[in-house]
């Protein structure tokens, strides 16, 4: 995957998370994150797509390698076009669910990410951006 | 369906995930273990889980699970063999897998049951003299 090359995949069934997880580590490990590094954001893209199955009906993830100066990173954007989130703030906290989660999706995919934004509306969908630098 | 495999040794039901487990698998894997520990009037679970690349919340909590219904049943459950990269993903995370029993490896959870089953036979007979 070269520096514009970005990969889309739907998110449609639970085996869809699987290979979401799959292709993140593959261009995490190509990039040269540690393992440590690969295994976080391997674990905040599960939540992430498993958010965009349950919650927003399916989605699509994106995952692009990202060039900032002389800082190499991966990007990864989950898009769904689900109810939205009604308040943002409160299903970051730790412990909030709307469904029958634990709720530490979402919250939890920002802390084991170093950029983090959340683009949602009632009625508009859910776009989950995190990228981790290398 | 791919199920996990359960094997039975001795008093003991062992699973040992080596594949990349999707949430459908995972619950099924919750429902097979708890009709075989039913089934073999199993005493212990280990559940090896060095095979596991992640584990997030789901997972988390499917193994949060099956320890507590193992308690229920009368049966101890153990997971063992979690990588280092894995531990320190789920603190960060946020989940402590609070009332999992772990070991680093299948020998010491062997270990751990027997010497764990063991000692509460005796306070057991004890109790009956």
């Amino acid at each position: 995957m070269s520096g514009n090359e970005h990969l889309q995949l739907s998110i449609s069934t639970e085996p869809d998370v699987v290979y979401v997880r799959q292709a993140v580590r593959k261009l995490a490990s190509e990039i040269g994150f540690s393992l440590i590094d690969q295994t976080k954001l391997v674990t905040a893209a599960s939540e992430l797509a498993r958010n965009a199955l349950i919650y927003g009906g399916g989605g699509m993830a994106t995952i692009e390698k990202k060039q900032q100066g002389t800082r190499t990173g991966v990007c990864l954007t989950i898009q769904d076009q689900g109810p939205g989130i009604e308040n943002i703030e409160k299903a970051l906290e730790d412990g909030y669910s709307t469904g029958s989660g634990l709720g530490l999706g979402l919250g939890g995919a920002r802390r084991l990410s170093n950029e983090f934004e959340v683009k949602s509306a009632p009625g508009e969908g859910t776009t989950v951006s995190i990228t981790r630098w290398l | 369906m791919y199920r996990i495999p359960i094997l039975r040794v001795e008093e003991f039901l062992l699973v040992s995930i080596q594949t990349d487990l999707d949430d459908a698998l995972a619950v099924k894997l919750q429902d097979d273990l708890t009709t075989a520990i039913a089934t073999h009037h199993a005493r212990g679970v280990i559940i090896d889980i060095s095979g596991l690349e992640i584990v997030d919340s789901f997972i988390g909590r499917m193994l949060a699970d099956i320890s507590t219904m193992a308690r229920i049943q009368d049966c101890h459950a153990i997971v063992v063999g979690m990588q280092p990269a894995v531990a320190i993903t789920l603190v960060e995370l946020g989940l402590s897998l609070s009332g999992v029993q772990t070991a680093l490896h299948i020998d010491q959870g062997m270990r751990f049951l027997r010497r764990f089953l063991a000692g509460r036979d005796e306070e057991a007979s004890d109790e009956r003299e």
